[in-house]
C-alpha cells in the first residue's frame, strides 16, 4: 500500500463520517413539527391551483414554482447524452477506428 | 427474438404507444403525469420499432439529424419562454406574474406557459432517451 492509496483512503473516511454525521442530524420522517414542514407546503397545497391555474400539483411545481430548477435538468440531461456519445462514439467519420 | 410476430406487435401498436405519449406530454397540467413521464413513452416507443427491426431501421423512423435538432433546441425553447416573463415586465420563467391569462382549470389550454415548456422538456426527455439507446446500440464497446 503507497501513499496515494493510503491518502485516497483517508479522504473517503473523512468523506464518509462527515456525511453520515450530517445523515444523524436529520429530522425524523413524517413528524409534523420537522422543518420541511413549513409554510411553502401550504403555500403550495393551498394555493397552487389559484396561482397556477394547474390542476396537476406536480407539474404546478415543476414547470411553475421551480421552472428555473426544471430548466436545468433538461442541461443535465443533455450533459448525459453528451458524456455518452464522448464515451462511446469511435468516430467513424475521422476514420479513428479502436 | 426478431420473429414475425413480434414485428408485426410492433408495428400495429407503435402509433398507439406514440399517440399515448403525446397525449401524456399535452395533458400534463390536467392529468397525472406530465412532460418527462411522456418524454419516456414516446421513446420507448421508438426503443421498442428498433429492438424489433434493429439499429438501421429504427434509425430511419427517427433520424440522427431529427434528435440532434430536438437536444440542440429543446432548451433553447425552454429559455425563449422564460424571456417572455422579461418582456412582460415579470422576472425570468414568470407565468402569472407576467400577466398571463391563466384560462380556466381543468381545460386544455388552462396554466399559460406551462403547456408549452412541457412540451419543450417532453422532446428534450425523448431526444436524450433515443440517443442514448442508438448511441449504446451502435458502438460496439
Amino acid at each position: 500500500m503507497n501513499l496515494r492509496t493510503l491518502l485516497v483512503l483517508l479522504i473517503a473516511t473523512l468523506a464518509v463520517y462527515v456525511m453520515l454525521g450530517a445523515a444523524a442530524e436529520l429530522p425524523p420522517y413524517g413528524v409534523p413539527d420537522s422543518p420541511a414542514f413549513n409554510q411553502l407546503a401550504e403555500r403550495y397545497v393551498g394555493k397552487a391551483l389559484e396561482e397556477t391555474g394547474v390542476l396537476n400539483m406536480v407539474t404546478s411545481i415543476v414547470l411553475d414554482y421551480r421552472a428555473y430548477d426544471t430548466m436545468f435538468e433538461t442541461i443535465v440531461l443533455f450533459t448525459a447524452a453528451l458524456a455518452v456519445i464522448v464515451a462511446l462514439k469511435t468516430g467513424g467519420e475521422t476514420g479513428g477506428k479502436r | 427474438m426478431r420473429d414475425i410476430i413480434f414485428k408485426r406487435i410492433i408495428t400495429l401498436i407503435l402509433p398507439f404507444i406514440q399517440l399515448y405519449g403525446f397525449y401524456v406530454i399535452f395533458h400534463g397540467q390536467i392529468s397525472p403525469g406530465g412532460s418527462f413521464a411522456g418524454g419516456i413513452i414516446v421513446a420507448l416507443g421508438i426503443i421498442a420499432y428498433a429492438t424489433a427491426f434493429g439499429a438501421e431501421e429504427g434509425r430511419a423512423v427517427l433520424p440522427e439529424k431529427v434528435t440532434t435538432w430536438a437536444e440542440s433546441y429543446g432548451t433553447l425553447w425552454y429559455g425563449l419562454l422564460g424571456m417572455v416573463g422579461i418582456v412582460k415586465g415579470g422576472p425570468f420563467l414568470a407565468n402569472r406574474l407576467a400577466g398571463i391569462d391563466l384560462g380556466v382549470p381543468g381545460t386544455l389550454s388552462s396554466g399559460g406557459l406551462i403547456a408549452l415548456l412541457g412540451i419543450g422538456v417532453g422532446i428534450r426527455v425523448a431526444s436524450t432517451m433515443v440517443t442514448l439507446f442508438f448511441t449504446m446500440l451502435e458502438e460496439e464497446v
